[in-house]
């Protein structure tokens, strides 16, 4: 049983990472399709990085800077060119798949060294949950840290207050001085190293090895992440949890010869997400508080 | 400059002063060397009709845009002014006609936004209650701003303003939005402000507002700066000659036509709101008649897209005999069926409502007239029926247009506005029904469209018009009601009709304390 | 800072410039990736665009190639002309595989006559069916189209899964994912071209995809359907106002998409693989959306950007082999591709100008 809720907790960690971003960027009123490209650019140079130098820390390094820059092309042209934010991400998507699958021809079939876990004094010795929640890989912490953190800085400061601004009016926000573009592009840059970040922790720890492709869909689940949280932080973790789960249950139930489909049990992330888009479409108050209303809007300076 | 400013006289230093300005967009001169001065505690009026370069140039003061040419001093030292942050460091403040405010955040977030960092919400609070509370200002902090009304809003946005500590007010038509007694109350608050020492520069079209409230005024016209004056050594029509570049004709009213036919009949319309920021219609009834023209007034925002909506057919409420057209029941019928049986309607906006920009004048004909004619056989189209539909319509219309089959975002407002107007007059509809016909274009244009309804209603229509501009109303109107927060008062013949009356009625004077609450 | 002013007149020639502007740049770009991936640039290019048509027979095999994509993207046009952004044609044509592909197997004793007719049928009513879902919530509950279709593509996908591994897997495939083969009646067959013979794997549903473009043309530009999907895209405020039912085209355009997508993946199937499988399609429906962008919306643009794109996959195909690249390459192609599409479109649109500014971040500011 801990065996398999430690699986859970470690298998919603990518999903952590990346939603969490994508929260970022989306708060910020930019919807960045190419999570899934991030990811696996991120996953690819973290492989490529910790294979090179021996050490998987050098590989999460390299896999937010690789999800930072890759991100930085999506700001390139969905904010300086002010290309259509859909087909953009999409673009990205496709790129970053081809791009990560060139790049990292020559380590299929290498292996690493994953993360090693850190097991926090004292905290990791209570009996029932300190093995469970104390006795990590730094991601971990760390994916749990960054929610921690996007939660007080969207509502305790300045800076987040800004960017729910930008994202809730951004010709408001222009109106009184502020740079909406410079805003959203650290808003896609960070969402793109949260990405990175996310990819990197599957060949870092999940498996250790690179292949085309490795990501498998996490990078969509992500953004449904994102909605079914209705853009709140504390939902995240909740909801990566949730849909981390899933996963498991299906291997889990294959092997206790559950008559269930795992095509089905899969389907369920997808179908909840629906389900939550309905929710939020009916509420529009609930709604109006948490969405970001310029969402996907084209913003053009000095129109 | 045409005109020797009349401010030269005065030894005081000035406060602003702005110097050739030029702003081009592409090849567009929005600005063509302004020159501008204003001195502490002075109340300056930038005059001109739409389009003339008003919120170019306040903008560029703001520094939400920079010039392409041109000088501009601070207390007589010479400043940069890259953005609307360094702007209101030097101490000059700006409130929008279309507010700059955040709707999912509260009062107090919106106001920490504009202010520089440090202080806390709730120490911004208290601020924002004192001041408040010192200028009779009702505001409550911690209101989400779309929960607010309009007024409420432009409260916030002057708070906004004024915590900052401005030297120079920038305000871009303060009282469009306001009813005459909220316009009175912002006036006697902007009177104590400069009496402070506040410098106040708002934009308006409107001439007794301007000398109600300014001392100087600044009229530009195409771009360029016509004249700087002291206002009590001009007459309203003077303003209004540099303003419009041309005689205002005086106006006649109209006598009502012998009493006829109705033709086109409401009643008692009711229309829930369908989100906070729209207005409820409370039974509306409306009947005009063969040969008239039926004028709606009200401030824009109490109810008229609403009421255009429903008369378009544009929205449909489930209950029948409500909308009467020559004896028939029209409330469940859609706007194809309406023009069909002899309808045309001109909604207010031009751009993405009466006419799609991105299409060509001849697709703009098919827009209304799709259901007419034979213009569709089949489901496919006549390309050459429609052609020569918009060669009508500019021709009969004089609508100038550039060579061949333009796009419809090449036009200026004014011949637009000729053409998605004479688009339905070609038809001879027996109901015309027009929102804001005239609002935004030239003068020569808009006389025109004025004529073309009088024209029509002389041949026995009933055209229904809704305006905000009572000049207009009254110039052409037969009969005029007023709307007012979704409730049309009782028609009244324009030739009993004063000023003062409309002015009291779009201020809600007819709507019981029982009825309001 | 950019500055970016909308420019009143589009000549004719940007339009059609900027497809050819993207490609171009497309390739220099990908060649220089290639270059610092220490790949010989030409040689690679050579092997991803020029070998894989080099004889008449792949000619043939690159209008097959590109079937699946006119027909899907020709679809995708009417829903982005009426500005519903309709992401989930892979969903989309893999119901389409699924409905065909039940009638095909639940029927194989019927004779071509009827059965084809069926199966086409049934491919689009499975592709409308799977593009309803988001139609109908964004009708009843305005939900966001995009991510309610792309959420479905996964779950059309997993249904397939389900459907090879279980239910409809053949008892005699040893154990591989597999449907039963088609009859034979279920099959397209291959176009014999007169005193030439087969070209390569051309077949009848590649006539089928360019008469389906040339219909959509014509229904786009010539009728009053096409100016109502133009008119909603444009100005949904001036359709309203014209008379025109928003909730009826969204309802069309995205039955137009899904009965397009459904039908590409039932011709895909019947011509290609002969019986389902987990993967009956390998992204078209989403490379269809760049087909359409390259297309600049353009049903006939559509024949001509499907046959590009084809073409840039025959060469991932290529490079496989001969060079030993990854077969994902293609996408660093495509990805580029449409950035530069996107790209060319503002360009397109917008007067850009470079000013400079002293404007800093206001998050810095003391």
């Amino acid at each position: 049983m801990e065996a398999l809720i430690l699986t859970v907790l470690l298998t919603s960690v990518p999903l952590i990472f990346a939603a969490s971003g994508e929260l970022i960027a989306e708060r910020s009123g930019v919807l960045n399709l190419g999570v899934e490209g991030m990811m696996l650019m991120g996953a690819v140079s973290a492989f490529a990085a910790s294979s090179i130098f021996g050490s998987p820390y050098v590989g999460i390094l390299a896999g937010a800077v690789a999800g930072a820059l890759t991100a930085a092309v999506f700001a390139v042209f969905a904010l300086g060119l002010a290309t259509n934010q859909v087909a953009t991400g999409l673009a990205l998507t496709i790129f970053g798949a081809g791009l990560s699958g060139l790049v990292g021809a020559p380590f299929v079939g290498g292996t690493i060294d994953g993360l090693p876990t850190l097991a926090i004094p004292l905290l990791v010795d209570i009996p029932v949950f300190g093995n469970l929640l104390f006795n990590h890989d730094i991601m971990v912490y760390l994916s749990i840290g960054f929610i921690v953190i996007i939660a007080w800085f969207l509502t305790q400061t300045r800076a987040g207050l800004v960017l729910r601004a930008v994202g809730n009016s951004h010709d408001s926000a222009h109106a009184l001085g502020y740079q909406v573009l410079l805003v959203r592009f650290y808003a896609v840059s960070f969402g793109g190293m949260m990405a990175g970040l996310g990819g990197a922790y599957l060949p870092l720890v999940l498996t250790p090895h690179w292949s085309e492709g490795m990501t498998a869909g996490r990078g969509w689940i992500a953004l449904a992440l994102v909605v079914f949280a209705s853009w709140l932080p504390s939902r995240i973790l909740i909801g990566a949890l949730l849909f981390g789960g899933i996963t498991i249950m299906q291997l889990a139930g294959q092997a206790r010869g559950w008559t269930i489909p795992p095509q089905l049990l899969s389907m369920l992330p997808y179908i909840a997400t629906i389900v939550v888009l309905v929710i939020i479409a009916r509420n529009r108050e609930f709604a109006r508080a948490n969405s970001p209303a310029c969402l996907g809007q084209i913003f053009i300076q000095n129109k | 400059m045409s005109q020797p400013s009349s401010l030269s006289d005065t030894h005081l230093r000035p406060l602003f002063e702005a110097v050739s300005i030029t702003k081009k967009f592409g090849d567009f001169i929005a600005n063509n060397d302004v020159s501008f001065t204003i001195h502490e505690g002075e109340i300056h009026a930038l005059l001109g009709e739409n389009g003339a370069g008003k919120s170019t140039f306040v903008k560029i003061v703001y520094g939400l845009l920079q010039p392409n040419n041109g000088k501009i001093f601070w207390n007589g030292n010479q400043v940069f002014i890259p953005g609307p942050q360094q702007a209101r460091q030097l101490g000059i403040g700006m409130v929008f006609q279309h507010f700059s405010l955040f709707d999912a955040l509260t009062v107090a977030e919106n106001i920490q936004l504009a202010m520089p960092p440090g202080e806390t919400i709730a120490s911004l609070s208290v601020r924002i209650s004192r001041l408040s509370a010192e200028y009779g200002i009702g505001v409550d902090p911690d209101a989400r701003i779309h929960n607010l009304s309009v007024g409420e809003q432009q409260r916030v946005e002057i708070i906004r303003c004024l915590l900052q500590d401005p030297k120079l007010l920038i305000m871009d038509e303060p009282t469009s939005v306001l009813t005459p007694q909220e316009t009175g109350q912002l006036f006697s608050v902007l009177r104590r402000f400069s009496e402070n020492g506040l410098a106040i520069l708002f934009i308006s079209h409107k001439l007794d507002e301007i000398r109600a409230l300014a001392s100087h005024a600044t009229i530009l016209r195409r771009g360029e700066n016509v004249g700087s004056v002291v206002i009590d050594g001009q007459t309203n029509r003077q303003l209004a000659e540099m303003m419009v570049g041309a005689k205002v004709k005086n106006i006649s009213r109209q006598n009502a036509p012998e009493k006829s036919e109705v033709l086109f009949e409401v009643k008692k319309l009711c229309r829930p709101k369908d989100s906070i920021f729209s207005v409820a219609l409370r039974d509306v009834s409306i009947s005009a008649n063969a040969g008239e023209i039926f004028g709606i007034a009200g401030i824009a925002g109490n109810g008229q897209d609403e009421l255009m909506a429903a008369l378009i057919g544009e929205w449909r409420g489930h209950d029948d005999g409500i909308l009467i057209f020559d004896g028939m029941d029209i409330s469940g019928k859609g706007p194809a069926e309406r023009r069909v049986m002899g309808m045309g309607f001109v909604p207010e906006e031009r751009n993405g409502h009466a006419a799609v920009p991105s299409m060509r004048l001849a697709e703009n004909v098919l827009l209304t007239g799709h259901s007419l004619g034979n213009l569709v056989r089949y489901g496919l189209l006549d390309l050459f029926g429609m052609r020569a539909k918009a060669n009508l319509i500019a021709r009969s219309f004089d609508v100038r247009l550039p060579e061949g089959n333009p796009l419809a975002s090449s036009l200026s407002g004014g011949n637009l506005q000729k053409f998605v107007v004479g688009r339905e007059i070609v038809n001879v509809p027996r109901v015309l029904i027009v929102s804001q016909p005239t609002w935004g274009v030239d003068v020569g244009a808009a006389a025109f469209i004025r004529e073309a309804m009088l024209n029509l209603a002389a041949k026995g229509s009933a055209v229904v018009m809704i305006s905000q501009d009572l000049e207009e109303l009254f110039t052409i109107a037969h009969r005029v009601a007023v709307l007012n927060d979704g409730i049309l008062s009782s028609a009244e013949p324009t030739i009993d009709l004063t000023a003062e009356k409309v002015g009291l009625l779009m201020g809600g004077t007819h709507v019981s304390r029982e009825e309001r609450t | 800072m950019i500055s970016m002013t909308p420019r009143k007149h589009i000549p004719l020639s940007r339009t059609l410039l900027t497809p050819v502007v993207s490609i171009v740049l497309t390739v220099i770009i990908g060649a220089m990736i290639f270059g610092l991936l220490d790949y010989n640039p030409l040689s690679a290019l050579y092997e991803f665009f020029v070998a894989p048509i080099s004889r008449p027979d792949q000619i043939g095999d690159l209008f097959v190639k590109a079937c699946p994509l006119i027909i899907t993207a020709t679809g995708l046009v009417f829903c982005y002309r009426a500005n519903i952004w309709n992401i989930g044609a892979e969903g989309q044509l893999i119901f389409g595989a699924i409905f065909s592909g039940g009638v095909a197997l639940a029927f194989p004793d019927w004779p071509a006559l009827i059965l084809m007719p069926s199966m086409v049928l049934a491919g689009m009513i499975g592709g409308i069916f799977w593009a309803m879902i988001p139609a109908l919530l964004k009708v009843r509950f305005n939900t966001n189209e995009i991510l309610v279709s792309l959420m479905l593509t996964y779950v059309a996908a997993l249904s397939i899964d389900w459907l090879v591994r279980g239910p409809w897997r053949d008892p005699m495939s040893f154990g591989f994912p597999l449907t039963k083969m088609y009859s034979d009646a279920a099959l397209i067959h291959r176009i014999e071209v007169p005193f030439v013979g087969m070209l390569g794997q051309l077949h009848w549903g590649v006539v089928g995809a360019l008469l389906f473009a040339c219909v959509a043309a014509f229904l786009l530009s010539r009728t009053i359907l096409g100016f109502q999907i133009k008119v909603m895209g444009d100005a949904p405020r001036a359709g309203r106002f014209a008379g025109f039912n928003p909730h009826v085209t969204t309802i069309g355009v995205m039955a137009i998409a899904g009965g397009a997508a459904g039908l590409a993946g039932m011709v895909e199937v019947s011509a290609s693989m002969g019986q389902l499988q987990p993967n009956v399609s390998f992204g078209y429906g989403f490379t269809a959306i760049i087909v359409a962008f390259l297309a600049r919306l353009n049903p006939l643009g559509v024949i001509f950007a499907g046959l590009i794109v084809a073409l840039a996959e025959l060469g991932g195909d290529n490079a496989q082999i001969v060079l030993g690249m990854p077969k994902v390459v293609t996408g660093v192609f495509k990805g580029i591709l449409l950035f530069m599409l996107l790209a060319g479109e503002t360009f397109n649109r917008y007067h850009i100008q470079w000013q400079r500014t002293g404007n800093k971040l206001n998050l810095k500011e003391k």
